[in-house]
């Protein structure tokens, strides 16, 4: 990747001091403690560090599920503090797609429907819809499954179809909280080499939070180490494939 | 998001839970029936009270009477009124005027006179009226024995039962005047009665037992007309007349068409411009009795003198203006409880689906996504709470009528509609409950739509 170019327009995320403070009763939590950081477009980045971190804290901000308490978030030129909270739904709709350790599928709804649901959100007319989903999931293998609610599946199953949700509204960044997180090895292996082909072959930014280095320095090009809050290691990776 | 996307999801989440939403769509149902039940009632009953007075023919009746008639004199609307001598003649022409008029449904003369009737060669001395086919719906002919006449100029004769009593001598004694109608009837329908009456000819007289009356253009003969009685009556059709009600009844027709000398005959001393009858009073019959008032006012520009019993129905609309709104409020109470219901469900719902509204908004559901969603589902059980409630709310109403009905039955009264559902109060109650459930889901969407994406995703 060519890391020597540092124009504006490749930069897909920069954090400008961002801070995230949370109350918990009388104590105040600092879940992030003036990171910032910059992110490539089409780059690999995998956030590192134990639980308590601030890595999901950092995620929730860049996904726009959650506002900085300072400094700014910007996305692509958008900054997110400043988005209302109308335009920040549209933002997650069409700019984000997450994938979750717990998959997130809605259980009372068929994978086609979850497939589906980021589409009505979009008012995307039915027709379209049903073929679009099928689609989606006929690309992740689960051709099979449309009609299954995500209960009958198995997990490597289910965050299979979570990618295809995430995939549905074709953003332009993935965000990955633990995706392999409640999955064997097996399956997970078949999830990041998911993930590894939508960077490579269509470009995709992709952001992923994980605790296990080994993961990270199987798939990130780069790999970025928080501690308490803080930023304490930023290193590029030369991916080698599952340890 | 799309309305049919929006109501395909709301019914999809509503069957999620079946149970909890089912149970408080019939708590909507409940409340929709207790209203649709009480209106219903009230409605049955107004309906049934107009329907009563209009078939009394109390105030649906304009009686009209012409200026020279001297019974008009005196009274305080005709102190103003051009004298009586230069008013206008209640003829024919009058009467077609009348008829005529838009809300009038028919104009027919008052034909009534005292005369003898004579049966089994006994005289009997009576008031004697015309009624016009229209009469036979009046209920006042309920439970009468025979029948109405077979047309409008037969030669029949229908009785009041206290002179049906006279004419068989059976004048109730005091304190026991229980003689069923049917006991009365039964030696009398089919018999004959002639009726002895003074003809009013139209020239002078010409011999025989007529005679000239001085100064006016007519004679008096004397004649006779047999009667078949066709029915006895068991109540007073014209029991609102007072002192000059009528014990015998003619077709109208067969009365006109007989020239009877009137009493106020005697009153008209100039006479008639043309040879068209005269009469002394039309009554007029109106199409709703809402309407008297217009009519009698349009008869009265005509220069006539009316007269209707009137004010008892505008005490009687009040009345059922108060009621209706009683019912109304009671109806509204049970209405009220059921949308606590729908806030109470949909507030559980936001708990225990919290993770699915994270979901949502976490792949791009705006806050009006989630509000719409949740609009959504109460208005769903508003709609079908309603439907259900108007369903059951008539099912009531037609068990209860059922009910008294079967009670008047052994009362060896009528039976009667107490209830009424007009389209217009099923459309009402839907609509209403739709309404009202959306304004009962308005607190619980907004709490969805507010919800916190990260906070909710942590939900497990």
């Amino acid at each position: 990747m060519a890391t020597t170019e540092v124009t504006a327009t490749a930069v897909a995320i920069r954090s400008d001091n961002v801070t995230r403070h949370y109350r918990m009763g009388e104590t105040q939590v600092r879940a992030l403690d003036g990171v910032s950081l910059q992110v490539q477009t089409g780059e690999f980045v995998a956030l590192l560090g134990s639980s308590g971190s601030g890595k999901s804290s950092m995620l929730n901000l860049v996904a726009g599920l959650d506002r900085p308490t300072s400094g700014s978030v910007i996305v692509r030129g958008r900054d997110l503090a400043k988005l209302s909270r109308e335009q920040l739904a549209k933002y997650r709709l069409q700019v984000v797609g997450m994938v979750f350790q717990s998959f997130n599928l809605i259980p009372s709804m068929t994978l086609s429907e979850n497939v589906e649901l980021p589409l009505r959100f979009a008012e995307v007319d039915r027709g379209k819809r049903d073929s679009m989903a099928r689609e989606a999931l006929e690309r992740v293998g689960l051709k099979a499954r449309v009609h299954h609610r995500p209960g009958e599946l198995s997990g490597g199953e289910q965050q299979r179809a979570a990618l295809a949700r995430a995939l549905i509204n074709r953003p332009q960044l993935l965000l990955a909280d633990e995706p392999t997180g409640n999955l064997d090895s097996h399956t997970g292996t078949e999830i990041m080499d998911m993930l590894k082909d939508l960077n490579e072959q269509m470009g995709m930014t992709v952001v992923m939070v994980t605790h296990e280095r080994a993961l990270a320095e199987g798939y990130a090009q780069r790999m970025i180490f928080l501690a308490d809050g803080k930023l304490v290691d930023d290193r590029a990776n030369t991916p080698g494939g599952r340890a | 998001m799309k309305l049919p996307d929006l109501t395909e999801l709301a019914l999809r989440n509503l069957r999620e839970s079946v149970l909890r939403n089912s149970l408080t769509t019939v708590g909507i149902s409940v409340g929709v029936a207790s209203l649709v039940a009480m209106l219903s009632l009230g409605l049955g009953l107004q309906q049934l009270a107009n329907r009563r007075l209009a078939k009394s023919g109390l105030f649906d009746t304009v009686v009209v009477t012409s200026r020279r008639d001297l019974r008009g004199m005196g009274r305080d609307d005709d102190r103003n009124a051009p004298n009586p001598g230069e008013s206008r003649v209640l003829d024919e022409a009058a009467r077609s005027e009348i008829e005529h008029m838009h809300d009038v449904q028919e104009a027919y003369p008052d034909i009534r006179f005292i005369t003898e009737l004579r049966y089994e060669d006994k005289p009997h001395l009576t008031m004697v009226s015309a009624m016009p086919p229209s009469a036979k719906s009046n209920d006042s002919f309920e439970g009468m024995q025979g029948s109405f006449f077979t047309s409008d100029d037969a030669a029949e004769v229908i009785l009041q039962k206290a002179f049906a009593e006279e004419l068989l001598g059976r004048t109730p004694k005091r304190g026991d005047d229980d003689i069923k109608v049917a006991e009365v009837a039964q030696p009398l329908l089919g018999k004959e009665l002639v009726m002895r009456y003074a003809q009013r000819g139209e020239s002078a007289p010409s011999g025989g037992d007529a005679t000239a009356i001085p100064g006016t253009s007519y004679s008096v003969v004397s004649r006779e007309q047999k009667l078949k009685i066709v029915g006895v009556s068991d109540l007073d059709p014209e029991s609102m007349r007072g002192p000059t009600h009528a014990r015998v009844f003619l077709p109208l027709k067969l009365a006109q068409s007989l020239h009877v000398m009137q009493p106020t005959d005697l009153r008209e001393l100039t006479p008639a411009t043309s040879n068209q009858p005269v009469y002394s009073s039309l009554s007029v019959r109106v199409k709703n009795p809402t309407q008297v008032r217009t009519v009698e006012d349009a008869i009265k520009k005509m220069g006539f003198t009316t007269f209707s019993i009137l004010d008892a129905t505008r005490n009687l609309q009040q009345f059922f203006a108060v009621l209706d709104m009683f019912l109304l409020i009671f109806g509204s109470l049970a209405l009220a409880v059921s949308s606590i219901g729908i806030v109470n469900t949909l507030v559980m719902a936001i708990l225990e689906r919290r993770r699915e509204i994270g979901i949502m908004k976490a792949i791009g559901a705006s806050d009006g996504d989630v509000q719409a969603i949740f609009f959504a589902e109460a208005g769903a059980m508003g709609v079908l709470g309603g439907i259900f409630g108007v369903v059951l709310g008539w099912a009531i109403g037609q068990i209860i009528n059922f009910g008294l009905n079967i009670y008047l039955r052994r009362q060896s009264l009528p039976t009667e509609h107490f209830w009424a559902v007009p389209l217009w109060l099923v459309w009402t109650a839907i609509v209403f409950s739709f309404l009202l459930s959306l304004v009962s889901g308005f607190y619980p969407a907004r709490r969805a739509a507010r919800l916190d994406p990260v906070q909710a995703l942590r939900y497990e």
